[in-house]
């Protein structure tokens, strides 16, 4: 198919299932907004939702020229069927020069099903965006062969150019006093034949739910050497505001869930602080974990591998380290908070 | 019901060093293994088959001559027919082109074998190249509903129960058949293969498929030319860690020290 191509860049703003607006979407207009100046186009958010009167608000300040937003009931809860077929007729309709999806289970659900029906590329995950000075096509980068190559890759002459960002990479800023162009589209979609039906959601304990997104992370391996370990790197965990992961060892032995995995068959995270307490350091791990900005490892073994990567390290006992660290930022928390 | 797994031959990414000086890849010495996300999608598709004796599970896989391997490895453990799809021409294919090749098999198995794939499970993702696009790439080439991220399936008579692994929760979903669903990584691991099972895959047949058994694919679709993706560069990941050692022989010390890091981190 022939299109006439703009050279707008779009951002797609993820709604979660309780309308508020996923965080790792704003974070994607940081980028957005430096690679539409480079093509010189407008820069676009796009989002779909039940009701959407806040969450584009709360976008509008993120620096985009143009909010396209489309609403209805469908859009609620995310579907690969609805989201798509909207997705799709939107960017066949407005021809933008590329998109910014977040690399979330629902993006990454959606976005090769768009790049496909459209014949065009698509590079998952994401940790670098930037438009390419020789060819001035969008240059996506990200890790490959698990985490030991970086790739940098281009889409020349397919349209639109498609990328998943990975979230907690770039930082979301708000761009002030700029006027945005506010836009409602109606979208008729061809006979819902309903292909895909949730019967039910299952909610976990939310505390731990969501590794992918929490800045801080406290993470047990196989050096706790029981599940009753995990009860002390969530008092840490907590005592933090973060969450707490764990290896697929202490996951083999039964310890935690696999929903806590951090690493190879696990979760990919990278927040800003990464504790490792009684974590060896096995590349499976470390693939999932190394690009956090700052990691603290706490290992007996002062051969451990973790400690190649870590910003900090202590050679240690975590059994006396931790509790002793949870109870020093308690004590420290009451007394800021008898200041206040 | 008929399944159809597809599955990949990866390199131990694990096992995989680094030449800093030439900044390329030691893949020597990585040894080649069942992708194991495929091997969660086999394990599922063998899981309806303990319930259901009547099922098939074919296997295919693209790759060279020598991922004959792990469509062996799939024989010993539950798939009862294997496939490898090879041609020089696919080499280089990305996400795009790789699925379309994949769908044009699909489509070529059935033909020719005069059946009729329910469901195709595929892994999540492959390990080596962490797209998770392929699955559902495919999906959009067969025009099938897809699930992804799936732990767990159960077949019913007029769709397929999957739970779903997502961000804050887990969803039962029902889904239409024929469908594509993928597969993450189950609490349970996968079965083994029996010796009895491992004997006959040894001697198994293992067809070839080429891009000239396919009638009517198109060949501008497959292989670096067909993909709309370029690798402009690689490079290795550098590592810019600090890695500042704490004495820990003054307990108090060390906690106070590691308290300050911690603290102007979370205030950053």
């Amino acid at each position: 198919m022939e299109y006439k191509k703009n050279n707008d860049i779009w951002v797609f703003i993820e709604i979660k299932g309780d309308g508020r607006v996923r965080q790792s979407s704003l974070e994607l207009m940081n980028p957005g907004i430096k690679i539409a100046e480079k093509t010189n186009g407008k820069l676009v958010a796009v989002l779909f939702g039940s009701d959407l009167k806040e969450a584009i608000q709360e976008v509008k300040e993120y620096g985009a020229d143009q909010i396209i937003f489309v609403q209805g009931d469908e859009y609620k809860e995310y579907s690969t069927d609805i989201y798509t077929d909207t997705l799709c007729l939107l960017l066949q309709k407005y021809v933008p020069a590329g998109i910014l999806i977040g690399a979330t289970n629902d993006g990454r659900d959606m976005s090769p099903r768009i790049a496909c029906r459209l014949e065009t590329g698509l590079t998952a995950d994401c940790t670098s965006v930037d438009v390419d000075e020789e060819t001035g096509s969008i240059l996506w980068t990200r890790p490959t062969l698990g985490g030991n190559l970086m790739a940098s890759i281009l889409c020349q002459g397919h349209w639109p150019q498609m990328g998943t960002v990975r979230p907690g990479i770039y930082k979301k800023e708000k761009v002030l006093n700029k006027r945005v162009e506010i836009q409602q589209e109606i979208v008729e979609l061809s006979q819902n034949v309903n292909r895909v039906r949730v019967y039910k959601t299952i909610c976990e304990n939310t505390m731990f739910a969501d590794i992918e997104n929490a800045e801080i992370i406290v993470a047990g391996g196989r050096g706790l050497g029981n599940a009753q370990g995990f009860q002390m790197i969530k008092e840490l965990a907590e005592a933090l505001g973060g969450a707490v992961g764990a290896t697929r060892g202490a996951v083999e032995n039964g310890w935690i869930s696999h929903g806590y995995q951090i690493g190879q068959t696990g979760k990919t995270v990278n927040p800003k602080l990464y504790i490792a307490c009684g974590i060896s350091g096995a590349v499976q791990h470390i693939v999932g974990m190394s690009s956090s900005n700052t990691i603290i490892a706490i290992n007996q073994d002062k051969e451990a591998p973790i400690f190649q990567v870590a910003d900090y390290g202590i050679v240690g006992d975590v059994y006396t380290i931790i509790p002793e660290l949870t109870k020093k930022i308690l004590y420290e928390n009451k007394n800021n908070e008898n200041v206040l | 019901m008929n399944v159809l797994v597809c599955v990949k031959q990866v390199p131990d990414t694990t096992e995989i060093k680094i030449d800093l000086e030439s900044q390329t890849l030691i893949r020597e010495g990585a040894a080649s293994i069942l992708n194991p996300y495929d091997g969660y999608a086999l394990e599922a598709a063998a899981k309806i088959k303990d319930k259901n004796p009547d099922t098939t599970i074919t296997v295919i896989s693209m790759g060279p001559p020598q991922a004959e391997a792990v469509l062996r490895e799939c024989l010993a453990i539950a798939a009862d027919k294997a496939y490898l799809i090879t041609d020089r021409l696919f080499g280089g294919s990305d996400t795009y082109a790789t699925s379309y090749i994949l769908s044009q098999a699909i489509k070529h198995i059935q033909k020719m074998q005069k059946i009729h794939f329910h469901a195709i499970f595929c892994g999540k993702q492959a390990i080596d190249g962490d797209t998770a696009q392929v699955g559902p790439e495919l999906a959009e080439h067969m025009k099938y509903p897809q699930v992804t991220c799936c732990l767990e399936v159960e077949e019913r008579k007029n769709e397929l129960i999957v739970v779903q692994e997502r961000d804050e929760s887990k969803k039962v979903i029902g889904i239409t058949y024929p469908c594509v669903v993928t597969f993450t990584k189950p609490d349970a691991d996968p079965r083994f293969p029996t010796f009895k099972r491992k004997m006959a895959a040894s001697k198994a047949i293992i067809p070839y498929i080429s891009s000239k058994d396919i009638v009517g694919i198109d060949l501008s679709n497959v292989g670096i030319k067909g993909s709309p993706t370029k690798v402009r560069k690689s490079f290795v990941h550098t590592n810019k860690k600090k890695n500042i050692m704490i004495k820990a022989e003054n307990i108090e010390g060390a906690v106070q020290e590691l308290y300050c890091i911690v603290n102007k981190i979370n205030k950053s």
